[in-house]
């Protein structure tokens, strides 16, 4: 659990809010020419990234806007909130080293750190 | 060759217990690790290690390791809610999941080893009509495929289960529920110990501490994997990490069409024996039975995000004990004793994949999300199929990676109650 800083609200519970999933997936712009492996990729494989994940999240509960996240998977960390339609934003720091390195301490597995820029 | 291990029985329990037990055998090895293998399975779960066992015993392959980056049964094998079932609604379902519960039920006997399998039976309870319906079809879809299930009016269930509530006055009643007499529990971590020495005393490796972190490809053919232990060889790779699954396959550019979130369960203080199966509803989102410690286990709902953290909000705990008291409000005073997360790999269509790949000698078995322990044993006897074969077994032909891309999906949303 954690709490999101809605733009339009404030800082929340995470419960107000859902995630819409990864961000920045676009629709394949030519869809008599797309092969079915490519319309399988676009509506089901995701990054489903252990680290800087970048997502979308509507304030359900709240003023219902949309907006995207910058968060790290491996501690729930939030490192930034941008506009939807916005480019993403560079995040200073690296993935987990070990790819499925579990924790330093306890089970938060804060094996890494990341900086906004 | 290493030293056969000793059968458990009555005699050899007492004959340490004359020796103040400070003679037992290890359950297994902790070798390290040869240069090459004949096939490799990366994670120590459960299912990687019925793999292994099935390799091992069904096709003869006994120069196999398991590599676990931390120990055996430390993924969700050993943080689940146990409960075992195969009353799934589609034909695949039914076939897979039916499969594993005959193998269940003669388990102990074949590994010679008790992973205290109790088939008390599960109830999937209706609260609303539409519930009755969904519940009623699954019904009738398992007595076509030969599986146990028959339908509880109220009376029935309160007869069956006598603590719950059955008023009607609650915002969502009981109103019924399907009930699997074989289905129920099993010990968890008895199974991934069980398994773990069964494959050993085969001649398997069974290496902890040893974290996977990149696999080498050739030509379109894998040739081994780098890990915390140094470089291991072989031409098979199999990969059963559940919720790193992701993590395994970005090693070779694969994608996957899963979403790791966390799942939380937790126990009570220990009481006398209150309640005799397991019951579970979709609905409200509660599950419950008793460990035979005397434990309450209950098991709550995934958050809706992808997280690795292995902790989940408080927020979906407050809402399954909510539901768990409407349900039983006699539970309402119990104290909780532990609560914890586990990793979970969400399918799209709620179905497990066992599937090869287009690279040569890698395979994934992986996609069982919140319901993959009951699946144990029948995971990995097709999983073995596949390795060895180089070809799916016919349960598992129709959980490959392809269906996404044809479209075949098997979905067990929604139609298989809370999908654990
Ligand atoms: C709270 C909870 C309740 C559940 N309740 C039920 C239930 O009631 N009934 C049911 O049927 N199912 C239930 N499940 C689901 C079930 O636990 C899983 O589907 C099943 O145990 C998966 O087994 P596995 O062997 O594939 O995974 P795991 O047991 O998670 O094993 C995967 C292993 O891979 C290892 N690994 C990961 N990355 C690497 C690497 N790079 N190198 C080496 N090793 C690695 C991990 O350490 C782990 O030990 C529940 C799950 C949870 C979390
Ligand atoms: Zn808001």
């Amino acid at each position: 659990m954690f709490l999101i800083n809605c733009p339009y609200c404030g800082e929340r519970e995470q419960s107000e809010f859902s995630c819409g999933g990864e961000a920045h997936i676009s629709r394949p712009k030519n869809p008599p020419d797309t092969s079915d492996d490519q319309w399988a990729d676009y509506l089901f494989m995701r990054k489903n990234i252990k680290g800087v994940q970048f997502e979308r999240w509507n304030h359900s509960s709240g003023c219902r806007q949309w907006f995207n996240v910058v968060r790290n998977t491996s501690t729930d960390e939030i490192l930034g909130i941008y506009n939807m339609g916005e480019a993403i934003p560079e995040i200073d720091g690296e993935n987990p080293k070990t790819p499925s390195g579990e924790p330093e301490i306890g089970s938060g597995n804060i094996s890494t750190s990341f900086k906004k820029k | 060759m290493h030293k056969k291990p000793k059968r458990y029985s009555i005699f050899s329990l007492i004959r340490n217990a004359l020796s103040y037990h400070e003679n037992w055998q290890p359950a297994w090895r902790s070798p390290e690790p040869k240069k090459e293998y004949d096939a490799i399975i990366i994670g120590g779960g459960g299912h990687g290690l019925t793999t292994a066992y099935y390799l091992a015993k069904n096709y003869g392959l006994t120069n196999i390791a398991v590599l676990e980056k931390g120990w055996i049964g430390g993924g969700n094998t050993g943080r689940n809610t146990t409960i075992i079932r195969s009353n799934y609604l589609w034909d695949q379902s039914a076939g897979l999941y039916e499969h594993a519960l005959k193998l269940w039920e003669g388990m102990s006997q074949e590994l010679n080893y008790n992973v205290m399998f109790s088939q008390r039976g599960v109830m999937n309870v209706a609260h609303t009509l539409h519930d009755v319906r969904e519940l009623k079809r699954r019904w009738h879809a398992n007595r076509l495929n030969d599986i146990d299930c028959e339908w509880l009016d109220t009376n029935k269930v309160k007869e069956f289960c006598p603590i719950i509530n059955t008023s009607q006055n609650i915002r969502y009643p009981v109103l019924g529920a399907t009930l699997q007499r074989r289905a129920g529990t099993a010990r968890h971590d008895a199974v991934a110990w069980g398994y773990a020495r069964g494959a050993d005393a085969m001649g398997v490796d069974i290496i902890q501490n040893c974290e996977v972190t990149s696999i080498n490809v050739k030509n379109g053919q894998v040739s081994g994997v780098e890990t915390t232990k140094g470089q291991i060889n072989s031409k098979k790779i199999g990969v059963v990490t559940a919720g790193h699954s992701s993590v395994i396959a970005d090693m070779v550019g694969i994608r996957l069409p899963l979403e790791s979130r966390p799942l939380q369960a937790l126990v009570s203080e220990p009481v006398k024996p209150i309640i005799n199966t397991v019951v579970m509803s979709n609905t409200i989102h509660a599950y419950v039975s008793q460990s035979d410690k005397g434990e309450l286990v209950i098991g709550a709902g995934t958050d809706g995000y992808i997280s690795y953290s292995q902790r989940g909000g408080f927020n979906i705990v407050e809402d399954t004990i909510a539901a768990v008291v409407e349900l039983f409000p006699l539970f309402s005073r119990m104290k909780m004793l532990r609560h914890w997360g586990g990793i979970v790999d969400i399918c799209p269509d709620a179905s497990p994949i066992v599937s090869k790949t287009h690279i040569k000698g890698l395979y994934f078995n992986c996609g069982w999300g919140t319901g993959g322990f009951k699946a144990t044993p029948g995971s990995g006897w097709v999983f073995a199929h596949t390795i060895a074969n180089d070809e799916p077994h016919k349960l598992n032909a129709p959980f490959t990676l392809n269906r996404f891309s044809s479209g075949e999906l098997v979905d067990e949303h929604g139609a298989a109650a809370v999908a654990h």
